[in-house]
Parts: structure tokens; C-alpha cells; sequence
């Protein structure tokens, strides 16, 4: 294991938010009880939502297939509970609109056994086989994105894959869920990598583990099978190294070209609690209803890593948690790139790996924006060396043509480095996100007029 | 549960907590110990120039921001410290009335004129004190003797003098090291040097409590350690050559590094945020060519002082050297402008 070569490949700048993750990260996974309604979105993943295929007034297993994968680039999803379907009809969700949603009312004294479906080995099985079973369990990427792992696996026509990379960085503060499930489901992630290097057919497998998780890498090189080709590799603490791009700088050394992928530098880097999922469903035949998720935050009574079923209403999660005071704002995902709530009534969807409560006591006050100073703090930030006070600058005169030929917007990220150090408080980010989305409008906009 | 209204904002969530007021807040504070030595040193006339111009800053930037409808924006402390870092600037027996003529030019021309806090092109003390070099050449450079007996009771006359009357130059006023050296060929002693027993502005004299204010920014990481360290390593190294090449004509690089104003300008004048370049390798050819400017100045130059106009033509640069530092974005081999 490479404990003592930490300093040897970093990525360029980053910064050192406080972690806060001592409160949690010693807290074993502890199963979630079952809320009486369990609502569930189709739109829980990055493409086409999921096509209903059960009715009102169905009863359904956990584990059962309730809506099928509309497309390539979308995935099933399965029951989370034994019970009756109570309604369809269009729920809350975390972006604001409305999606189609599946109710079911669980069964109140059913043992709750999964549903088995048939399950497949890495040995006998083809790398098609293998995504076809990866897509069938609903299985996207836990770290947050939720974007449809078979479609991320698989390796273009022409393309090779040298590395696969795992990313155990967790580097968003608070989350504590990949260093419990890295703790807790070694044997599954191992499992997982099995049925990974079939499928992408790398020659080694490299674990990035960011050093205040030094506990898990010990613990997953000790039960390492002595077949598998996987090096665990430790990386100093600094966000936002579990970017995909940060971790194979981190890792390997590499660049992932502005606007490829990394499998233009022979690269697939799978989420560990994504992996840990495939391992786990994939020699049952099982679908994926339940995910863990760290609650915390200085809000909340009982912090802790949970295994709650897809779907449990966010009201039901924090009523069961405990909440001190009134609360003011509560973020889905990390404190650096998750999502603020704007209603209580949504669901936890598969890519929700964390829920951060603060009520206003714990907030700072509305901070003051002042002129750019040019301190330069965000330029020391940046991981891609972009300039953000001169695209800030640029974004107030919406000179958007110039920030993307000129100062390389779109290979922004989205990261927050920027906003989190600049003393005038510029939401720098936020200005860059508009600026992408009106790039992009007209360029489709221009696309149009073009074809017509 | 009740219903309750949610607070909802963009990523990130967290911050860093360091605020721009803040910042200037500390710049302040780390002023303050070389303020109070030159009121120790200078007694009543350089407490009464630097409230002249830190009231005469605040009070422009309020009446202006008035002027112009906007929101004050003294709040941000920025007005408050150009208006003490020109008083520190200015020889301790200057007319009052000057002195907050300079204030007014500071706020008025240096900094508002560009857009206020972030936009100005110069130090805005420094234009101030431009200005008053250019308009009042011989009341900048009369000096008043430093640890006089009567310093914290009595006014000089000069200081009181009625606006747009020539003041009259007191009969006690001595030389600083620098135009000692210059115009007489006399040395100051090292020791004098570092712990301020000498003439000069106010809070120039002493170097000991200039360092300790700028380690103090250094460590709460609110002034970019790089921008001294260059011009006062290019200072020493330039002037020690000219020392090596002729001892006789040159002064020592230590005299270089503690006379005069170089100490003061290397931490709290050349570090203001707005005027240096955004990126570390810009910072160090910044502070290069000022060290190499304040030398050239001070050694070859007319004037014994050559630090302001270093400073400003630093500044002046800045935008240049921005442009010529790039940074490769990753993943592609394309340089960007800072």
C-alpha cells in the first residue's frame, strides 16, 4: 500500500474546507425503518425517466420491478417495500419540478424479504451480459451524480481501458458514506471489481483513498484477494479531489483532455459505493432499493450513516433523526456541490448520499458582497488554473462569447473553490452556471435558426 | 410537522469566513504599532496629520458616495486605511490643511474616480501623496527632528498653518538618512536604522515594528508574503552589487533595506490587492521590478526617495504583467491571461 508516497502526485491548487466528519464517520450503517407511504420519483437518474409499469391498487415485492428503462441512457427501478400502490401521479422533486411518482404504501407487519431475481457470476459471464445485468439492477452512480453506470462502463468501439480507478476520496465535507461502506462492505466491493474488470477489461485496479480514511485503506488491503490486481492508493486531504478529473491527476498522474472523457487516456473510474452495489445485487439478480446516506449537520439529533430505502419522504427521515430548532436550510449531497431543498415533501432518490440540516443559528449571516478585489485567492483555487475573478468580471458585462473562447468556461466544473474563498463573498459559481446555460441556449438557439 | 419556509441558495454552501472588510480591518490593526512608534517618536503633529487625513479619506468617500447616490461604502474600512497609510507617509510637522488636501486627492482622484474599492489602477495613498509632492515639494520634505523634548505638548507652528500661506519652516527641523546620504554623504547607523531612532515620515521610521505588523497580515494570510520578500531581497541584492563595486559611494544594502520608506511600501503599500497582479509567479516580477526601480531611483535619481514612484509604476505595470503570466488550463496545452 502506498502510505508513504502521498505527496507524490496531486492535482494544482484546491482547498482545505473543515471536514466535519469525525461526528459521523465512526458510526456504523444502520438500516432506516420503513415509512408507512414510500414515494418514488422517475426521474431519479441523469437521462430518459423510468416507464411505470405496475397500476394503482397493485401490490408489489420489495425488489420488483416497478418502471423499466425508457431508453439506453436510463435505468429501471425496483420497489423499495412490500406493498400496495396507492397512486401515480406527479411528485416533488429536488430541481424544483414535478415528476411522475409511484406511491406505495408498505405492508404493515410483512417481513420484508427481497425479491430474488437470477443472478450472474463474472467467471461465466460476457462483458454485454454483464452491463445488461448492471442496467437491470437500476444500479447509477451513488456518488451523486447518478448517472447510469452501464452506460459509463462501456468502452467505445476503438477505445481501450488500461485503469480502472475507484473513487473512495469522499472528499465533500461532512459525508462520511464511502468510508462506512469501504469499512463495512469490503468483501462487496471486491465482489464488484470481479464483475468491473470484466466488463472494462483493465489490467489494474487503483483505489484512491484520501488519508483521513486511512483506517478503511488498511482494512481493504488486509482482505484484498490475493487475485485481484488492485492497488490502494492514499492521496492527501484537499477538495475537490473526488472529481473524476482531480482523482486520475491524483492517481495516475494524467490529464483527462478538456471536453473527453477518461477513457480517451484509457480510463474508467467507477464510485466504491457504486461498486460495492454491483457486487452486492448483481449474484442475486436483486435491483437496487436502498441506498446509505450520511444525516448530519448541526441541526440534527441522531447523526448517522443510514441504509434508507429509496423513496422514504424527506420529512419522515428527518422526524425520525430529531431536529433541534427551527430549520433553515437543508442540502441534499455535500455542503460544496449539493442541492438546497426548497420542499420538504420530496423523496430520497438514489443519488442522494447525504442530508445536511442547519437550522439558522448555525448559518452565517447573509454575507456582504463587496467589489473583486483581486486578491487573486480564486486563481489559487482553481483545479483547472482557470481565472474566475476575470470570468466573474465578464459574466457581470455578459461577454459569454469571450468567456468561452477566450477564458475556457465550459471546462469549469462547477466545483465551488472559487466561491468558497473569495473575501467579497461574489457567487462566482453561481455566475458561471448561468453563463454556461445561456452559452448553451444559444447555441442551440443558432443550431435551429441554422437547420431552418 | 408545521410548514415551514425553507432558505434556499446556491453551492457551495460553505465559506471560507475571511471577509474583504476584514481584511482591511487587519491592515489596519497591523498598521497600528508603527503608527503609534511615530507618535511616540513625533509626539502630538504626527497624531494630528494622520487623524487629518484617516478622517479627511473616510469623510471624502462618504460625501461621495452621497454624491453619486450610492450606498457609503466606508463600512468596507478601505477609505480608512489610504487615508492612515498617506498620514504615514507624509513628514510628521505637515500642514494640516495639506494633509487633508492629500486625503481628499487620495479618495477623490486615486480611487473613486476608477469606480471605487477594486477598480482603482494605483495606490490610492500613494496618488495622494504624489499629488502632494508635485504641489507642496518643500513642505514634503522639511523634516522635524525626531524624540524632540516638547513633542507631546506642543504643535508646531507649521502644522497649524493656515491654508494656501507658505508655512514657516521650523528652525529644529533635521535630515532623514536618506537625504543626509544624498545631499551631505552621511550614514545613519544599522541600529538606529532598524529600531526608528532617526527622521523621516511618520510611520516609516521604524522598520522592527513594520515587520512585526506584516508578519502578523503574513500569518493570518491577508497580505501575500511574496510581494515584500521580492522587492526587499531584489533591493538588498542590487544595492549590495553597487556596494561591492564602490564602498565608498554606495550606501550598505542594510541602509537600502531600512531607510526611508522601502520598508513600509514593501509591506503595506506594494501589497494592496487591487494594484498587484492576481497570479504568484506575477507577484514576484511585480515585486522584482519594484526592488530593482526603488534602487535605480534612490542611487542614480535626483530625489533621495525613490519607493512612491516604484510603487506606482509597479502598479502601472500590473496589468501588463497579468496579461504576460498565463496559466495552462488542465487537460489542454491552451496558456490563458491572468
Amino acid at each position: 500500500m502506498d502510505l508513504f508516497g502521498i505527496y507524490k502526485n496531486t492535482f494544482k491548487h484546491g482547498i482545505h474546507p473543515p471536514e466535519n466528519k469525525d461526528e459521523t464517520k465512526g458510526m456504523p450503517i444502520k438500516q432506516f425503518p420503513f415509512a408507512p407511504v414510500l414515494i418514488i420519483p422517475m426521474t431519479q437518474h441523469i437521462g430518459a425517466p423510468a416507464q411505470i409499469i405496475v397500476r394503482e391498487g397493485q401490490e408489489v415485492y420489495r425488489g420488483q420491478l416497478i418502471a423499466k428503462q425508457a431508453s439506453y441512457v436510463s435505468v429501471p427501478i425496483h420497489s423499495p417495500v412490500s406493498g400496495t400502490v396507492r397512486k401515480i401521479a406527479p411528485v416533488p422533486t429536488i430541481s424544483g419540478s414535478k415528476a411522475m411518482g409511484v406511491s406505495i404504501e408498505a405492508f404493515p407487519f410483512s417481513e420484508q424479504n427481497v425479491y430474488e431475481g437470477t443472478g450472474i457470476n463474472p467467471e461465466n459471464s460476457s462483458p454485454e451480459e454483464i452491463l445488461t445485468a448492471i442496467q437491470d439492477a437500476g444500479i447509477v452512480g451513488l456518488g451523486g451524480a447518478a448517472f447510469p453506470t452501464h452506460v459509463k462502463l462501456k468502452v467505445p468501439e476503438g477505445k481501450r481501458c488500461d485503469y480502472l480507478i475507484l473513487n473512495g476520496i469522499e472528499c465533500e465535507p461532512y459525508l462520511t458514506t464511502d468510508h462506512r461502506v469501504m469499512l463495512e462492505q469490503g468483501d462487496d466491493i471486491f465482489m464488484g471489481i470481479r464483475y468491473l474488470l470484466k466488463v472494462t477489461g483493465a489490467k489494474e485496479v487503483i483505489i484512491g483513498i484520501e488519508s483521513n480514511k486511512k483506517d478503511a485503506a488498511i482494512h481493504l488491503d488486509k482482505i484484498k484477494p490475493a487475485d485481484l490486481p488492485v492497488k490502494i492508493q492514499v492521496v492527501p486531504v484537499k477538495y475537490p479531489q473526488g472529481s473524476e478529473k482531480m482523482l486520475i491527476t491524483a492517481t495516475l498522474g494524467k490529464e483527462v483532455p478538456s471536453g473527453g472523457l477518461p477513457i480517451d487516456i484509457h480510463v474508467v473510474t467507477v464510485n466504491i459505493a457504486t461498486t460495492a452495489e454491483i457486487g452486492r445485487l448483481l449474484p442475486h439478480g436483486r435491483g437496487i432499493q436502498e441506498r446509505v446516506i450520511t444525516i448530519t449537520g448541526p441541526a440534527v439529533k441522531k447523526k448517522g450513516n443510514y441504509l434508507i430505502p429509496i423513496g422514504t419522504p424527506l420529512r419522515y427521515v428527518l422526524d425520525y433523526v430529531g431536529i433541534h430548532g427551527e430549520i433553515a436550510e437543508v442540502y441534499m449531497g455535500g455542503p460544496m456541490m449539493g442541492v438546497a431543498v426548497s420542499d420538504l415533501d420530496i423523496s430520497i432518490t438514489k443519488g442522494t448520499s447525504g442530508i445536511l440540516v442547519f437550522s439558522k443559528e448555525h448559518l452565517p449571516d447573509n454575507e456582504k458582497v463587496y467589489p473583486c478585489i483581486k486578491c487573486g485567492a480564486c486563481v489559487d483555487a482553481c483545479p483547472i488554473s482557470l481565472n474566475p475573478s476575470k470570468l466573474g468580471i465578464l459574466a457581470k458585462f455578459e461577454s459569454y462569447d469571450l468567456m468561452v473562447n477566450d477564458y475556457n468556461l465550459m471546462d469549469c466544473f462547477e466545483c465551488g473553490s472559487c466561491s468558497y474563498v473569495c473575501p467579497s463573498h461574489i457567487p462566482l459559481v453561481q455566475y458561471f452556471r448561468l453563463s454556461k446555460s445561456r452559452h448553451k441556449r444559444k447555441i442551440a438557439l443558432h443550431q435551429n435558426t441554422s437547420h431552418a | 410537522m408545521h410548514k415551514i419556509t425553507l432558505d434556499i441558495s446556491t453551492s457551495p454552501h460553505l465559506v471560507k469566513g475571511l471577509s474583504t472588510d476584514t481584511i482591511m480591518k487587519h491592515v489596519v490593526y497591523a498598521l497600528l504599532p508603527a503608527a503609534a512608534f511615530g507618535v511616540y517618536a513625533f509626539g502630538l503633529n504626527a497624531l494630528l496629520v494622520m487623524m487629518a487625513t484617516s478622517v479627511g479619506a473616510v469623510l471624502t468617500e462618504h460625501l461621495l458616495c452621497k454624491y453619486s447616490k450610492k450606498e457609503s461604502t466606508i463600512g468596507d474600512y478601505s477609505a480608512l486605511l489610504t487615508g492612515l497609510l498617506l498620514g504615514m507617509t507624509l513628514p510628521p510637522n505637515f500642514p494640516l490643511w495639506m494633509a487633508l488636501f492629500g486625503s481628499v486627492v487620495s479618495i477623490g482622484l486615486g480611487k473613486f474616480i476608477f469606480g471605487g474599492l477594486g477598480n482603482n489602477v494605483f495606490n490610492p495613498a500613494l496618488v495622494g501623496r504624489a499629488f502632494l509632492q508635485a504641489t507642496f515639494p518643500v513642505a514634503i520634505t522639511t523634516w522635524y527632528n525626531a524624540f524632540a523634548p516638547d513633542r507631546f505638548y506642543n504643535v508646531s507652528s507649521s502644522v497649524l498653518a493656515f491654508p494656501f500661506m507658505q508655512p514657516k519652516v521650523d528652525a529644529i527641523s533635521g535630515a532623514t538618512p536618506l537625504s543626509a546620504l544624498k545631499f551631505d554623504g552621511v550614514m545613519t547607523t544599522a541600529n538606529d536604522l532598524a529600531f526608528g531612532f532617526i527622521n523621516g515620515s511618520t510611520g516609516e521610521t521604524s522598520a522592527l515594528f513594520i515587520v512585526i505588523g506584516g508578519i502578523y497580515l503574513g500569518w493570518k494570510k491577508m497580505l501575500n508574503w511574496r510581494i515584500p520578500i521580492s522587492i526587499l531581497l531584489t533591493a538588498f541584492l542590487l544595492s549590495g552589487i553597487m556596494y561591492l563595486i564602490d564602498p565608498t559611494k554606495y550606501p550598505t544594502p542594510f541602509f537600502t533595506l531600512f531607510a526611508g520608506g522601502l520598508m513600509l511600501g514593501a509591506v503595506f503599500m506594494a501589497t494592496d490587492m487591487v494594484g498587484s497582479p492576481i497570479t504568484s509567479m506575477g507577484l514576484w516580477v511585480y515585486g522584482i521590478l519594484i526592488g530593482t526601480l526603488v534602487v535605480i531611483i534612490r542611487l542614480w535619481g535626483g530625489l533621495p526617495e525613490g519607493v512612491m514612484y516604484a510603487i506606482l509604476l509597479g502598479n502601472a505595470a500590473t496589468p501588463h504583467i497579468d496579461n504576460l503570466i498565463k496559466q495552462r488550463v488542465y487537460g489542454t496545452s491552451k496558456k490563458i491571461a491572468s
